[in-house]
């Protein structure tokens, strides 16, 4: 079995996988990183989606082997001293959420465009997010929330809204 | 402050936006085992042998076993809504012994030590399948034409249940005009983020199921009643559950399966589906033939409306299956007076997913058809579509009104929340707009569409579901304790998955009892926690439950009256509550705080005579009557007459959902269930072939929209509260879904008509309105029709195994 | 769900990736971004033996300039070919079509080169390469070969790679200055599938059209040139009206499928109407 070693959320990690081991398997069922959930099999929900040196990937699409020497920020690790990340803030403000079960990778990809763009248009927001599926808030908070966190974000220094 | 009323954001919001979340997959028990299903890959088959040898030698694999292995336990899945006396209701085994009826139907299971390892050893079992014939089309079922679902029952009719009131004959008699139409409600797939998860963890002979439910109470009763495991020893957990629209208010196989197998094999024991696997096994939505027939007078006064539906139930009936479609009978009408009204709904067996609750349950079907006939009457008399609803809609000042099917509308205004909404619309700008389309040819036409819709929603009045032949009550429970130090827990019985309730019922229990919203929990979802509830469906939670929470704070203050009228040596009647506190009415200086005559409870040390050492209550609330939630919506929609592809220009949605505890939640209701119901008019759609193969298993070919699919919605409301229960509220849960697929459709079809075109099946794909347009020019022209696409293709079906 | 169980290899180097794939068979698989192969392999609609996995050789995410032609190394992620200012300059139908591809996260790990060895003929990518003439470099422990694009996809997912040969990079041809470029994307929500979609990069000298390239994705079991529709705009004044007349030939030699969102007749009529709309779109009129 391949050794890997990986940061996740800042702590390292190093464990023998299954080559076949999905990433996000391993962030739930071996590391108990349960903040990032599975909603398809096929890469279009985008429940699962954490950033993989910085960049959206979704970990349903991903072997835990790929992410040997990587490093992985889920949900669980956005925030600083204990304060929420200024997306996760935006979208509680905002009613961005219902049931919450997209949320982690909707927060995730949304981090992710502001981090192409930092002031998107409301149309550049929704086709930004569009492989991130919601089934709650037919997804007009959501879009709010990340023109929130943008302006936000944008007053901000970098430490406090890195992932 | 006061809390009803205000944006409150929501206090479950921290733990979700922090993944620090309690989905059934997140708990992870010490030695759990987990489960895979063998499901079958053949729509219907008889099961001549099932082979598991080589799966039991798989390494990690502690069980492998079939439908034989359970038959003497697992009894039958219940269905708790027998429509007529002489309904059908066919053995529904959890796991597939004799004949499999569905793609997906469970043959046998594999328990082994981790997911991959029992996912692995599926592929080891061997089974021999008889085909039988697949029945997939409704119209030949309905015939016994090309085989039985269930041979035993001899015939693929489940039941027929109808309703008339009026005088039919007489209103279609001489009816200067007459409008028939055949509107399908495609199959839908409810499709919760959330796929379905089961955790059964035994302790003695006592079990603890977790499960991804809207209904935890429900699901205690009927695994009782399924395993025959007595109630008191199993404990139901809907920890957090991601979203449900209908499709986890079920007691499905899975569950039963999960704890017969922790009975068994002494384990905690956990199921997980994946996505594909639930696209073809939680039931499925919708799915009926509509034949309808509207009679009206030149001036656009409906005579009557006669309602022939054939409803697919699809290979068995689960937990309210034939309810459904007759949740729909009462709203055929909508919001408009007539002379006649009859409705026949045929259940119809076949050989696909049974069909159950989504999202609306049989109003967005009514509402479809009614509001589509709308338009259609409007074109008849050229007529503007707001114009002729108004000449038949229930004027404000009519209420309460008794419909014709039955119901009395206890409250509304449609007058005030059209007029608004065309207000946002700029309803006269845009129609001015699609004369100068229609005038240039533009290739792209503008089509604008209304929707007037009502719903029955709150359910339910338990009275009523008796006399529908439910198997239950509506009523809904709640309790509040007030800590010794001032604190309070409310527990519901109604059950969240997304609603908000940790927020709104706060909001109330905070307003009633003068405290601060901080200073409420609410516990929910758990029967050791919560002991009595009838669960979450049917926009019933604030309508029911609210007013159980409500009733019960009151009945916390009637008590803690009677202590502080003691403390404070006067009359109860003497005294005011207000702001948290007792007063003597006059002398506000003197007085005692709740927190006070709490900790004087708890104390006991000076009570009056009889009086138990506690404030704490409970109530039960059964509503007299349903809420009738309502409201207008006006979709302009850009066709593409080249491409056929259908673009929501603009959305304005108002609705009156009487008072509002938490406008935030209401307005995030909104957007959500127009989403839905959008996706219904224009994207989703579950395609079986001829074989009975679900086509669409993933969401590669099930087409859910995202963010980049959908417009911005203007949305406002009118409120005029409920008479039938002392917030004046109504449900809001379901009624952006009901309301929005006949707008868009027609508008769709407006865009459409100068090309004499007067339907689009849903979803009007782009290949759809491509060929109906492309047929109706040819109509126009003399030329026959083509033929609708197929199904297949994409990652299609991926087979039954999983 | 969950793949089956398989062999992991991971070079770092190309010599010992084609080392490996020799050594690992005939039902190997090249693993490159993944973000194909991953659903099937979830699904268990594939089942290799062993994955060889190239993310870790760098060389293959070089795109570098070699005069009249860019070559875009294989493993050159979607996110990275679509920032690149060498192919933003000389191959701008690539980046307009890299930019339709799934969805931001697919992107970031979806490879250029993995897109066209799938050889989905609903992918995006392969039609754009049928239609700028692109080149296939392959390599094995055999040697070097180039395959035209217009060898290079066989049949319906199937390339003319053999099990031992790995796509290293695609040379694709600079277009010079006058020319335009499109890709029409035509489907039914934002995440779905091309029903069908138009690559096309138009040359214009003066008011009329020099020369067409036209490439159709989803239109046959492989990408297809819409060479009748090529021919009938060349020297045709560039026209709304000249275009959609051209455009009545994009469907000639086309046998493209029915499925679940769209049956093959549709897909003519619309290769029809996108083809006109790219031509005007690539003329800019």
């Amino acid at each position: 079995m391949p050794r890997i070693s990986v940061e996740v959320d800042g702590v390292p990690y190093e464990d023998d996988v299954e080559p076949r081991l999905l990433l996000v398997h391993y962030l739930r069922d071996r590391l108990g990183k349960v903040g990032t959930p599975i909603g398809c099999d096929t890469t279009n929900c985008g429940a699962c989606t954490v950033l993989v040196d910085g960049l959206s990937v979704k970990s349903c699409a991903m072997l835990a082997v790929q992410a040997d020497g990587r490093q992985i920020t889920t949900v669980e690790g956005l925030g600083l001293d204990g304060e929420r990340h200024p997306m996760q803030r935006a979208f509680h403000e905002a009613h961005a959420l219902q049931c919450g079960y997209c949320t982690p990778g909707m927060i995730m990809a949304s981090i992710d465009l502001l981090r192409e763009n930092a002031d998107p248009s409301d149309e550049e927001i929704r086709e930004g997010l569009e492989g991130n599926l919601c089934r709650c808030t037919g997804y007009q908070n959501i879009v709010r929330a990340v023109r929130d966190a943008a302006t936000e974000m944008r007053r901000r220094p970098e430490r406090e809204v890195a992932p | 402050m006061t809390e009803v009323g205000a944006p409150r954001k929501r206090s479950e919001d921290d733990r979700l936006v922090t993944g620090r979340t309690r989905w059934t997959d997140n708990i992870q028990p010490q030695g759990a085992l987990h489960v895979a299903f063998l499901r079958s890959p053949h729509a219907h088959a008889r099961i001549e042998g099932v082979d598991v040898t080589e799966a039991r030698r798989r390494p990690g694999v502690v069980a492998v076993l079939t439908g034989a292995d359970f038959a003497a336990e697992q009894g039958s899945l219940p269905c708790a809504w027998p429509v007529t006396e002489d309904i059908r209701i066919p053995d529904h085994p959890p796991m597939a012994v004799e004949e499999v009826r569905y793609v997906g139907e469970p043959v046998a299971c594999v328990v082994a030590r981790d997911r991959y390892a029992a996912v692995d050893a599926l592929e080891e079992i061997d089974v021999d399948y008889a085909p039988l014939p697949a029945v997939v089309d409704m119209e030949r079922a309905v015939q016994g034409d090309g085989g039985l679902v269930h041979e035993s029952l001899g015939t693929n009719e489940s039941f027929t249940w109808v309703f008339e009131n009026g005088d039919m004959d007489a209103a279609m008699r001489d009816a200067p005009v007459v409008i028939e139409r055949r509107y399908v409600q495609q199959r839908l797939i409810p499709t919760a983020m959330e796929p379905r998860a089961v955790l059964c963890v035994p302790e003695g002979d006592d079990f603890t199921l977790y499960s991804a439910t809207q209904i935890p109470h429900i699901l205690r009763l009927m695994l009782a009643v399924v395993t025959e495991i007595p109630e008191h020893r199993i404990r139901v957990v809907a920890p957090d559950v991601g979203g449900g629209f209908g499709s986890k208010l079920q007691v499905y196989g899975e569950e039963v399966l999960c704890l017969l197998l922790a009975r068994r094999l002494g384990r905690p024991v956990k199921w997980t589906e994946s996505r594909s696997e639930g696209n073809m096994t939680t039931h499925h939505g919708r799915d009926q033939i509509q034949r309808l027939t509207l009679a009206a007078d030149r001036d656009g006064r409906i005579r009557g409306l006669k309602v022939d539906l054939l409803a697919d139930m699809g290979a068995y009936l689960m937990l309210v299956t034939p309810g459904i479609p007759i949740l729909g009978a009462f709203m055929f009408n909508g919001i408009y007076k007539m002379d006649a009204y009859s409705f026949t709904c045929r259940g119809i067996f076949t050989t696909k997913t049974p069909t159950d609750a989504y999202r609306g349950a049989g109003r967005p079907e009514a509402t479809y058809a009614i509001e589509r006939l709308m338009d259609e009457l409007a074109v008849e008399l050229d007529l503007d579509p707001i114009e002729v609803r108004r000449r038949n809609w229930i004027r404000h000042e009519e209420f309460p009104y008794e419909t014709i099917a039955g119901l009395t509308y206890d409250s509304g205004n449609y007058e005030a929340a059209t007029d608004k909404a065309l207000a946002l619309f700029e309803y006269d700008k845009l129609r001015a707009e699609q004369a100068d389309r229609r005038e240039r040819n533009d290739p792209v036409q503008l089509g604008i569409g209304t929707s007037t819709f009502t719903e029955m929603c709150g359910l339910a009045p338990s009275r009523v579901l008796g006399s529908l032949s439910y198997g239950a009550g509506g009523w809904e429970h709640a309790a509040v304790r007030v800590l010794p130090s001032g604190k309070v827990e409310v527990v519901t019985g109604s059950s969240p998955h997304g609603q908000g309730h940790e927020t709104a019922w706060a909001q109330i229990a905070a307003d009633r009892l003068g405290v601060p919203f901080e200073d409420v929990k609410v516990l929910h979802g758990d029967t050791a926690v919560s002991p009595k509830g009838m669960d979450t469906y049917g926009s019933r939670s604030l309508a029911v439950g609210g007013v159980a929470l409500y009733n019960a704070c009151d009945k916390v203050v009637d008590k803690a009256r009677r202590l502080a009228a003691h403390l404070l040596e006067a009359g109860e009647q003497d005294l005011e509550f207000s702001g948290g506190r007792f007063s003597v009415r006059g002398v506000s200086e003197e007085g005692r705080t709740l927190q006070e005559v709490v900790t004087a409870a708890f104390a006991a040390h000076d009570l009056p005579d009889g009086m138990e050492p506690s404030v704490d209550a409970d109530a039960t609330f059964d509503p007299e009557n349903f809420s009738f939630p309502h409201g207008t919506h006006l979709c302009a929609a850009e066709v593409d007459t080249e491409t056929g592809m259908v673009r929501l220009r603009s959305y304005v949605a108002v609705d009156d959902v009487g008072k509002v505890v938490n406008p935030l939640i209401v307005e995030g209701q909104v957007h959500g269930g127009l989403a839905q119901g959008i996706a219904q008019a224009l994207y989703e759609e579950a395609v079986y072939d001829a074989e009975g193969n679900l086509t669409t298993t993933t969401m590669a070919d099930y087409l859910v929209p995202s963010a980049a699919d959908l417009p911005e919605f203007t949305t406002d409301r009118t409120e005029t509260p409920a008479t039938s229960n002392p917030l004046g509220v109504k449900g809001v849960g379901e009624a952006g879904t009901i309301a929005s697929t006949p707008a868009v459709v027609n508008a769709v079809v407006d865009a459409l008509r100068p090309f004499g075109v007067d339907d689009v099946p849903m979803p009007c794909s782009p290949e759809r309105v491509w060929r109906t347009l492309r047929d109706a020019r040819g109509k126009a022209a003399g030329q026959g029709s083509g033929t609708q696409p197929g199904a297949g293709g994409g990652l299609g079906s991926v087979g039954g195994a999983q | 769900m969950i793949p089956a169980q398989f062999e992991y290899v991971r070079p770092s180097s190309l010599d010992e990736a084609v080392t490996a794939l020799a050594e690992a068979g005939e039902d190997a698989k090249v693993l490159a971004g993944g973000q194909s192969l991953m659903p099937l392999l979830r699904l268990r609609l594939a089942y290799p033996d062993a994955l060889v996995d190239l993310d870790r050789i760098d060389a293959l995410r070089e795109i570098r300039d070699e005069g009249d032609a860019l070559v875009i190394g294989a493993m050159a992620t979607h996110h990275q070919v679509f920032r690149d200012p060498l192919v933003n300059e000389h191959a701008p139908l690539i980046v307009e079509a890299t930019a339709t591809v799934a969805d931001p996260a697919v992107r970031h790990r979806g490879t250029f080169g993995g897109s066209m060895a799938h050889a989905d003929p609903a992918a995006d990518l392969p039609a754009v390469a049928v239609a700028l003439d692109a080149v296939f470099l392959a390599r094995s422990v055999r040697g070097e070969r180039a395959i035209p694009a217009a060898e290079f996809f066989v049949d319906w997912m199937t390339s003319a790679l053999e099990p031992d040969e790995l796509l290293t990079g695609v040379r694709v041809p600079k277009l010079g200055p006058g020319w335009g470029v499109h890709y029409e994307k035509f489907r039914r929500t934002a995440q779905a599938w091309s029903i069908v979609g138009v690559a096309c990069a138009l040359r214009r000298d003066d008011g009329a059209v020099a020369e067409a390239r036209i490439g159709l994705t989803n239109m046959g079991p492989v990408p297809v040139r819409a060479s009748a529709a090529e021919d009938a705009i060349r020297g045709r004044p560039a026209t709304a009206e000249a275009f959609r007349e051209a455009a009545g030939a994009a469907a000639e030699g086309a046998s493209p499928p029915t499925d679940l969102h769209g049956s093959a007749e549709y897909r003519e009529h619309l290769a029809r109407v996108l083809t006109a709309r790219a031509m005007a779109a690539a003329a800019a009129v």
